[in-house]
Parts: structure tokens; C-alpha cells; sequence
């Protein structure tokens, strides 16, 4: 669907508020920025400072309550939530920083689960190959607390790419992991991204996994107080 | 899609399928109540349908309460076939071995009946052979009891037999009849017509073999009002089949609906654990929307999930109803009029499978529907809860479905629609004041506790209402299964109770009746020999009604829109003195101790009568006294205490009116002891054969070993819903169990011995045995009080001593159930709780 450089995500004017009893609690307010295909970007901030929301209103994942998300040419203010859930399924791929496997399936199943959901059955030989290419080509068949963290995470990445997503979202994929795991993890992921010219956005708090994408914006108390491009993207422009 | 749902759901349930199992099996012993019970309902009805001719033994029957007269004979032998004839009454039989003499039903035969099926015997050739010999059969129970041995010889009224053989089984009588009045066969020819006098009861009967195959019933049908003009009743296979049929109808389907409440109970559970399991797959069902799951599939998911649980319940329940099924005919055996085969009654299996399945569909809707409100903002935040919970049309739509259905089922399975209406009711206000309570209990725990009050009583206190406490559904199944059982007890206790008023000192026990005017002085003088008192002596006249106000019975009973009740066709035996006793209580009118001479006689009436024969003070009743028309006038009415074993009426004339009358007396005495009250009626039955005696005693023996049956019967079927109130009290504590286990680990980080943690535990258990038995027990005088005042008539007797063993046996089953599913608890290292995930 979507094409050259074509804007994979526009985020216009967005705000949330949260209704807290009688007092309304403004988490974010007026953010607007705009993705391409392939793009890279971080979201940084202090914690509280509205990463998360704003991550999930860009996947559709809640309503905002004013401004516009259109994903892949989706508004998603006009759609109903099944309909964002089918725009999910087409487009978008997660990584939690819990890992969010579903424990009662195997590592190639919990792989497999975006591909079923869009009514591939024929979807095991590609997750095989997903999850050899993310090391863990022998424990196919174990269970996500047969896992330990990095290991989850990484089943967790292949399950991201296999619906070879036009976006990625990740919510402090390091967040639960040591700072060693926390690097192999975050190597792979750049690497399924680049190889699949995948638009990212990245949620974090770490500064040095921020300065590997192309643009980070930050927020504080909910409004965007910078948006730049890093020296990575000046270095990849210059080259 | 559709393939992927329940491809999902399968796996899901792997790694929960022993759990998953735990909670469906709450409801496998009320699927296995419903199929055994109505399977066996179906092959009793197979039965009675195949053995139709043996219920009856014959093709059709004449039946009255005098000897046949002419114009029957005429018709008799017009009906032609083969006959056979038998006349019955109750006598005195005398055992001169063993001196012992006991009331019992004589029946003088006749060759050739029963046409169909066969009286059993032990001799087996005894069966026939006493008509030839003139010896006599006597009932087995009987014979045990009075040890009476074969070779015997019995004596009634003057005629003297040999005993060949005991009767095991016979046509038209279930062992029960026979405990109240134990049988005994002797060849018509020599039965001593003596005992037939005028006055007493007798039954006529003429059984009839058609080898013609003709229509029994069309063949009697013009017949019917002529013979009931003459009160000569008629019986036909047909009807005998219906009559059983009806009757043992009500009975299984009455077990049926206590085997139902089994169901409702275990569905209950069914809820609440899959509520609590859902809960725990919110994580899952929220990645599952972020990767693009319709909110309608994911709800899927787990509807297939108790849909599959739901089958295999329905499959283990009718697997063990069918089990089951084949211990019903023994616990039932003295109830029934045929041998029941064991056979699967598929429809029996289908309905109760379906109805299991269905049932447990609809219970774990109500927690699947909240799954909607499941957010996939979750998978971001594991703290967000999921909002207020939802209860749209959609949970409102499901809880009047279970309702509707419920009552619909209840009505259906019931014996009438009061009593399923009454019962969904009951079982409607049990749920909802268990329920409050818990609620109650919950909120009065969760205020701060007094300073002072240690610890250990504090956490376990806490632990009732922390969140996702199993509190309600815990408090349902004690509640439910203390309630069913003190019910039972309480009613058992007023029924009996009500009967031994009659164990009082100075109340009469031993009452000799049919006696003739001449044999009063005889039989007085035989009692005071023997040193025992006259307590009582009261005459009784025998009566029909012939008319009440200006329309005569038989206009009645011919009129389609007018309404002949039993108070108007029954045989009444009635006194006349001048007095009221004290088990009389004058309610209108005023009662005349003596009659003028003049005028319609003016009687008392008891009040049930005269409501069913809607007359007031000053209507008139005209009685039929052996042909003889006596125009009375209902001069008051009175009720009367029937619990009082004494002789009752429910007409009483005024002393003078009824002196002409042929009269029966009776007299009563009280005996201390058995061997007493052997003598004295051995005495009087050597002398005055004709006299018959009744035991008091004896008859509250056998009353009550009847009623000990009836009960077994019922307990059998409140028992699906006892152990399934434990099945699901398990599941509920197998629930919360990696909670106990991440508190245990919390706790023993903290320092807290294994001893502190089973304390804590052993408070809550004991709080909640103690709220949900009282509560049951509660709710259970409130309906035993009903049922005392709405069905028994009688004051509520409570045994306390039961009731509070059964209080203490449902605390200690709390407690040893829930320390037997903790188990181990304490003995999870912390690792282990941070590696499993739930
Ligand atoms: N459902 C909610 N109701 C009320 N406040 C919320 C809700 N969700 C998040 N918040 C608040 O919004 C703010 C931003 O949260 P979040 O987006 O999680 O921040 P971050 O991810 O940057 O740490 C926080 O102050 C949080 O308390
Ligand atoms: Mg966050």
C-alpha cells in the first residue's frame, strides 16, 4: 500500500487528557510530527512525561481526545476500534519492554500468532527462519517461561517482523533486560529493521539507544520540547 | 479467521487443562444427577409399559366395599372370560407358637389370579399349592418379624391354617404397602365369613381374563355409571399404567429437581472459576488486540474454551449418571411396582448433557463478556485495571436467560408448575440472601479492626476481601449445601414429631375396634384383667353423604360443571356424644350435646369438610346410614387436632340421635411395654376373634421406617449437591492458590514461621465456615418454618444437637479442604513464584 517515500505516520495537534474525578489531567498536548517510510525516531523524556500514551495513540491503541493519527493512509479517527485492529494487523508490528508473550504457546507459535490473526496458516516455515535469524533456531518449541528475558525478547522481535510490519513500535525494549542482553537485543532489532525498511519508532529513557535512529523528540509534561535529527542520520545524510 | 479462533483457543488451554478441568467437574455431578435420574425415569416407564398386565395381574377388575348384588352378578357374568374372585379385610392373625397375634390384610383367592406376572413365594410351589392344601401365605417381612417359621400354624377369626410359604413379591403391591399392612393369602373358600359381619370393611373383587384380545376399556366404558351407581369401581390395565405412570412420574421428576440444584450450584462455580481464569489471560487477550483480534474474536476464544470444558463435563456427567443410574432401582426398590432393566435412555443422556452444556455456557458468558472491556493499552501498562466493569444489556440479556431458563427447566421438570415456580423461587432467594451475606460479611471485615486484635486473625480476615477473593462463591457452596441439609433435617424432625405426640404417657397406644354391641362388656373385662385401663370407648356409625343442600351426590357427579370433592364421596364413620374433647377446637356455631328429637339433627363439622362440601352453619347434609336417609343441618363447625391419636371425626352428632343405628365401638387403652400390648391382644383375639386391634406403636415403627426410606431417597439426590458444593469450595481455594503462594513467600521473607501462615489460613477458613453454615442453617429454619406451617400444619421442631453437628462438620470440612488444597504452600521458594507465570 504504501509507496516510496510516502508518510508511513502523521500525528497533527494531538492531545489527552485524563479524567481524574473532578480534576481533568492533561498528558499530552498538541504534539504533531510526521514518519516516511524507513524513518527512524526516538521518543525520549522523563518518566510520566506521556511516551507510552502518545506511543499507543499512534498504534490505534486508545482515542485521543483531539487531533489526528493516520497510519498507512488510515485515519484513525474515523475508524471503529475492530477496524483499527485490522489496520494494526496489516501494518503495524510491537515490542513491549515486558515481552509480552503469551505463555501458552511455544516460541514459534507466540511467532506466528500476527500472521494466523491475518488467516496465513502456512506461516511456519517463515517463523522458523525469523526465529533461527534471531539465534533461537533451537528452542523453537519451548515455552516463553522456559525463556529467560532476552531470549523472550528476541522471540519477541521475530513475532514483530513477521507480518513484515510497515512500522514498528517498541516500548523500552531494553527496559527489563541487562545492559549486555540489553545490546544484543537492541543490535537485532536495527538490524530486522534495516533489512526490512521498516519505519521504527522507539520509546526510551536511554539516551545512547536514542542517539541510533534518526530523529528523537522530546517530550516533557506532555508537549514536545525538541524534535532533532541525531548525528546518525546527519552522518547516514552526509554519506 | 474462524480457524484461527479455535485453533488459539486449543492451544490456550494448554498448561491449564488440569485446571480447566478442576472447574468443569463442579458441574459433572449435576449433569450425572439429571441423566441418572431421568434415565432411569425413562426405563421405569418402559417398564411399567411392558409389564402393563402384571400391574394389574388381570384384564380388568370389579372392585367395591360390599358384596356384590344382583344386577353386578348379572353384569359379572355377562362380561364373561375367565374370573377369579377375592375379597379382603383386615383381621387379627393369632400365631399360637409364639402366642403373638398382629392387624393384618387377609385376602381370600381364588385360582387363577394373577392372570398376568406371578405372586412370588418362598417355597416357589407354595404360590399355588395353599389353594389346594387351604394353607396360607404370609408376607416375609412379617414372618421376620414375628418369627413366624413355615410349618406354622395361624389362626383367624375361626378357621385355622397352615403357613406354606412367604410372599416375596405380588401384583399392585410395592413392599412399602405391604409394611403398613402386611399380607396374608388364604383360599376364598375357607375364609371365616364370620369376620364379615355388617359394619366392617371389606373389599370385593372380581379379576378378569379376556383370551378374546378384546378392549378392556371400551368393553367397561358403557358399564361405568351404571356400576358406579352401585360404588362397584373398575379398573382396567390402562388406567393401572397411568395411575403408576403418574405417580412414580412425580417421584423422579421430583428427584430430579433436587438433582438440578447439584447443577445450578456447579455452574455457579464454573463462573467464578473462569472468571478468575480470565482475569489472569487479560495480558494475552490484550497482545492479541494490539496485533489486530477483533474484540468479538477474542471473547470467542474463550467462549470455545468453556464450550469444550462444557462438553467434557457434559460427557464425564452422563457417564456417571449412566453409572449411577444402576444404583437408583435399589435405593428405590420398595417404591416400585416393577423390575426396572438397565438400559441408556440416549434421550435422558442428550437432555442432560445439553442442559449441562448450556448451562455452563451461559454461567461463564457473564464473566466473558467483560473481556470486551479488555484494552490492548494493556500490553503497554500492566497496572491498568480493567475500568469499572461493564454489565451492558448483553450481561443483563444473559442473566435473564439462566433466569428464564431456570424457572422454564424447574417448571417443566417439576411434578406441578406451583412447585417449579416455588422452586426456582426458593432456590432464587437462597443465591441472593447467601450472596448479600457474603457481601455483607465482606464489607464488615474490610473496616479497620479493633487495636489489639493480632495479627494473624487480622491477615486472615484480610484475606476474605482482598482482591479476587473466592468469598462469594465459597459462601454459595457452603451456604447451599449446609442449607439443603439442615432443610431436610428440620422437616424430617416436624414430620416425625408431629407423630410421636402420640409416644405421651396417658394417651391411649392400643385401640380394639370392630366391636360388636354384644362384645363391648367381654372386651372390657379381657382389658382390666390384664390390669390396663379404659381410656376411652367411642361408638362409630357408618355414613355416606347422600345430599348436600337441595343437590344429591350423585347429581353431583353426573353434573360436568359442578364439583363432587373426596368429602363427598368418602365413607364417613362418625360418633354422636355430648360433649367436645380436647382435641377439638369450636370454631362457628354451637355445638348441641343433645338432640330433641325434632327437627334435621344439627351436627358438627370439621372444617376441612365443610369447606370442601361448602356448607356454613344452617345448610343441611343428608347422610346415607345403611340405606337409611338422616336429613342433618350443619349446627357448628370445629377443627379438630389430628396429630392427637385418638379416635377423630369429622361429623359428630349430638348424644340421642344416633341410638338406632347399627354401631361399632370402640376401646382404647395405653400398654407399657411390646409384651403388653402381645397379651392383651392375644387375650381378646382368642376370645373375640372378630375384634381387631392396632398397635400405635407399631404403626410409628413402620411409619417411620418408611419415612427413613423416603428420606434416604431424598438425601441421595441433596448429596450431588453437597459434594458439589466441596467440588467447587476446592476449586475456589485451587484458585487463589498462587496467590497464597506469592503471600506465603512474602510472608516468610518478611519472617513470618510456617506455623503464623497456617494460622492465618486456618482464620479464614474458620470465618467463612462459620459465616456460610450459620447463614445456610439460617435460611434453612426460615424454610423448614414454611414448610412446617404451609405443608405439615404443625409446629417447627428443631433437633439442635443435629444442627449443630452439622455446623461443626462444615467448618471442619472448611477448614481440612482448604488446608488439604494449600497444601505446600508454604513450602514454594520465592523463585519459584518469580518464574511461573499465571
Ligand atoms: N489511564 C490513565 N488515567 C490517568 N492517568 C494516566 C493514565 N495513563 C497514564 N496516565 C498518566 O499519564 C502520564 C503519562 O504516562 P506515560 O505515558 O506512561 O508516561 P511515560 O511512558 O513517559 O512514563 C502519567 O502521569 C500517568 O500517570
Ligand atoms: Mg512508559
Amino acid at each position: 500500500m504504501t509507496n516510496g517515500k510516502n508518510e508511513v505516520l502523521q500525528v497533527a495537534d494531538l492531545t489527552k487528557t485524563y479524567q481524574c474525578g473532578q480534576r481533568s489531567l492533561t498528558v499530552l498536548e498538541g504534539v504533531g510530527f510526521a514518519l516516511a517510510t524507513g524513518d527512524t525516531c526516538s521518543i525520549v523524556g522523563p518518566s510520566g512525561s506521556g511516551k507510552t500514551t502518545l506511543l499507543g495513540l499512534c498504534a490505534g491503541l486508545d482515542a485521543p481526545s483531539s487531533g489526528n493519527v493516520t497510519l498507512c493512509g488510515h485515519p484513525f479517527g474515523s475508524l471503529s476500534e475492530d477496524e483499527r485492529a485490522a489496520v494494526r494487523n496489516e501494518h503495524v508490528g510491537f515490542v513491549f519492554q515486558s515481552f509480552r508473550l503469551i505463555p501458552t504457546l511455544t516460541a514459534i507459535e507466540n511467532v506466528m500468532v500476527p500472521a494466523e490473526l491475518r488467516g496465513r496458516n502456512n506461516a511456519r516455515p517463515e517463523a522458523a527462519a525469523l526465529l533461527a535469524d534471531v539465534g533461537l533456531g533451537d528452542r523453537m518449541d519451548h515455552f516463553p517461561a522456559q525463556l529467560s528475558g532476552g531470549e523472550q525478547q528476541r522471540v519477541a522481535l521475530a513475532r514483530a517482523f513477521i507480518n513484515r510490519p510497515d512500522i514498528l513500535f517498541a516500548d523500552e525494549p531494553t527496559g527489563n533486560l541487562d545492559s549486555e542482553t540489553g545490546e544484543h537485543v537492541v543490535d537485532l532489532l536495527f538490524r530486522l529493521n534495516r533489512e526490512a525498511g521498516t519505519t521504527l519508532v522507539l520509546v526510551t529513557h536511554d539516551l545512547d539507544l536514542a542517539a541510533m535512529t534518526d530523529r528523537i523528540i522530546r517530550l516533557h509534561g506532555g508537549k514536545v520540547v525538541s524534535d532533532t535529527r541525531t548525528a546518525t542520520a546527519l552522518a547516514a545524510m552526509e554519506g | 479467521m474462524d480457524r484461527w479462533i479455535w485453533r488459539f483457543a486449543a492451544r490456550d488451554t494448554r498448561g491449564n487443562r488440569g485446571r480447566l478441568l478442576l472447574f468443569v467437574s463442579s458441574m459433572v455431578l449435576g449433569v450425572a444427577a439429571l441423566v441418572s435420574i431421568n434415565s432411569f425415569g425413562d426405563n421405569l416407564k418402559a417398564a411399567i409399559d411392558q409389564e402393563a398386565r402384571t400391574l394389574l395381574g388381570a384384564d380388568l377388575s370389579l372392585e367395591s366395599g360390599s358384596p356384590f348384588n344382583e344386577r353386578v352378578e348379572a353384569i359379572i357374568d355377562s362380561l364373561g372370560g375367565t374370573q377369579s374372585r377375592r375379597t379382603s379385610f383386615a383381621s387379627m392373625a393369632f400365631f399360637p407358637r409364639t402366642g403373638s397375634s398382629r392387624l393384618v390384610t387377609v385376602r381370600g383367592n381364588q385360582e387363577g389370579f394373577p392372570f398376568y406376572g406371578a405372586v412370588e413365594t418362598d417355597p416357589p410351589e407354595a404360590a399355588t399349592s395353599y389353594l389346594e392344601s387351604g394353607g396360607a401365605l404370609i408376607d416375609g417381612t412379617l414372618m421376620q418379624q414375628y418369627d413366624i417359621v413355615i410349618g406354622d400354624s395361624m389362626r383367624i377369626g375361626g378357621m385355622d391354617y397352615r403357613v406354606e410359604g412367604r410372599l416375596l413379591q405380588t401384583p399392585r403391591e410395592s413392599a412399602a404397602v405391604m409394611l403398613f399392612s402386611p399380607r396374608v393369602y388364604v383360599p376364598l373358600a375357607r375364609l371365616d365369613t364370620t369376620l364379615l359381619a355388617a359394619g366392617s370393611r371389606a373389599d370385593y373383587e372380581v379379576y378378569f381374563r379376556f383370551e378374546d384380545e378384546r378392549d378392556a376399556d371400551a368393553a367397561i366404558e358403557p358399564l361405568q355409571s351404571e356400576l358406579r351407581g352401585y360404588r362397584v369401581g373398575t379398573d382396567t390395565v390402562e388406567e393401572e399404567r397411568e395411575n403408576w405412570n403418574a405417580a412414580l412420574t412425580n417421584l423422579y421428576r421430583f428427584l430430579g429437581l433436587v438433582g438440578f440444584t447439584a447443577l445450578l450450584l456447579g455452574s455457579l462455580g464454573v463462573a467464578s472459576s473462569i472468571s478468575v481464569y480470565v482475569r489472569q489471560r487479560i495480558q494475552t487477550i490484550a497482545v492479541l488486540r494490539c496485533y489486530g483480534a477483533s474484540v468479538r474474536s477474542t471473547v470467542w476464544v474463550y467462549v470455545f474454551q468453556a464450550a469444550g470444558m462444557g462438553l467434557f463435563g457434559a460427557f464425564l456427567g452422563s457417564g456417571l449418571g449412566v453409572l449411577i443410574q444402576t444404583l437408583i432401582p435399589q435405593v428405590l426398590a420398595d417404591f416400585l411396582p416393577v423390575d426396572v432393566d438397565f438400559r441408556v435412555s440416549w434421550p435422558a443422556v442428550f437432555m442432560g448433557s445439553g442442559i449441562g452444556l448450556g448451562v455452563t455456557l451461559l454461567f461463564a458468558l457473564l464473566p466473558l463478556l467483560s473481556l470486551r472491556d479488555v484494552s490492548p493499552l494493556m500490553a503497554l501498562r500492566s497496572g491498568v485495571e480493567t475500568g469499572p466493569r461493564r454489565k451492558g444489556w448483553a450481561w443483563w440479556a444473559t442473566v435473564g436467560v439462566i433466569g428464564l431458563g431456570t424457572t422454564g427447566f424447574a417448571v417443566a421438570q417439576a411434578p406441578s408448575v406451583g412447585m417449579g415456580l416455588g422452586y426456582a423461587g426458593a432456590i432464587l432467594i437462597v443465591f441472593l440472601l447467601l450472596a448479600g451475606t457474603a457481601r455483607l460479611l465482606m464489607a464488615v471485615l474490610s473496616r479497620r479492626p479493633p487495636v489489639g486484635v493480632s495479627y494473624t486473625i487480622k491477615q486472615g480476615i484480610a484475606n476474605l476481601h482482598r482482591p479476587n477473593n473466592q468469598t462469594l462463591t465459597m459462601m454459595l457452596a457452603l451456604g447451599l449445601g449446609t442449607f439443603l441439609v439442615t432443610t431436610m433435617l428440620v422437616s424430617e424432625d416436624t414430620l416425625v414429631s408431629q407423630i410421636t405426640v402420640a409416644g405421651d404417657t396417658n394417651r391411649p397406644n392400643l385401640i380394639f375396634y370392630d366391636i360388636q354391641p354384644a362384645q363391648v362388656e367381654p372386651v372390657r373385662q379381657v382389658v382390666m384383667e390384664q390390669g390396663l385401663p379404659i381410656l376411652e370407648q367411642t361408638l362409630i356409625v357408618t355414613m355416606r353423604i347422600h345430599a348436600v343442600g337441595d343437590r344429591t351426590v350423585q347429581e353431583l357427579r353426573e353434573d360436568s360443571t359442578a364439583r363432587a370433592t373426596w368429602a363427598h364421596r368418602r365413607e364417613y364413620r362418625s360418633t354422636f356424644r355430648d360433649h367436645l374433647t380436647d382435641s377439638e377446637t369450636l370454631v362457628s356455631g354451637i355445638f348441641t350435646p343433645a338432640w330433641s328429637g325434632e327437627g334435621a339433627i344439627p351436627v358438627s363439622v370439621e372444617q376441612d369438610v365443610a369447606n370442601e362440601l361448602a356448607v356454613d352453619i344452617g345448610d343441611s347434609i343428608v347422610f346415607d346410614i345403611q340405606g337409611i336417609l338422616v336429613p342433618t343441618v350443619v349446627g357448628s363447625i370445629r377443627t379438630v387436632d389430628w396429630r392427637r391419636m385418638q379416635t377423630n371425626f369429622f361429623v359428630v352428632f349430638p348424644a340421642g340421635s344416633l341410638d338406632a343405628a347399627p354401631a361399632m365401638h370402640v376401646i382404647m387403652t395405653r400398654t407399657d411395654t411390646e409384651a403388653q400390648s402381645a397379651q392383651v391382644q392375644s387375650a381378646v383375639v382368642r376370645q373375640l376373634p372378630s375384634v381387631s386391634a392396632i398397635d400405635l406403636s407399631l404403626i410409628l415403627n413402620t411409619f417411620e421406617a418408611i419415612f427413613s426410606r423416603i428420606a434416604f431417597v431424598a438425601r441421595f439426590m441433596a448429596l450431588f449437591s453437597v459434594l458439589t458444593g466441596m467440588i467447587v469450595l476446592a476449586g475456589a481455594v485451587l484458585i487463589s492458590r498462587f496467590q497464597r503462594i506469592e503471600e506465603s513467600v512474602l510472608l516468610k521473607t518478611l519472617g513470618a514461621s510456617r506455623k503464623t501462615v497456617l494460622r492465618i489460613m486456618s482464620v479464614e477458613y474458620l470465618v467463612l465456615g462459620f459465616a456460610a453454615s450459620l447463614t445456610g442453617i439460617l435460611l434453612a429454619l426460615a424454610a423448614g418454618w414454611s414448610i412446617s406451617i404451609f405443608v405439615f400444619d404443625a409446629p417447627l421442631s428443631v433437633p439442635f444437637a443435629s444442627v449443630g453437628i452439622i455446623m461443626a462438620s462444615v467448618v471442619v470440612l472448611t477448614l481440612v479442604i482448604g488446608h488439604l488444597n494449600s497444601r505446600g504452600v508454604y513450602d514454594r521458594s520465592a523463585l519459584d513464584v518469580l518464574r511461573s507465570e499465571v
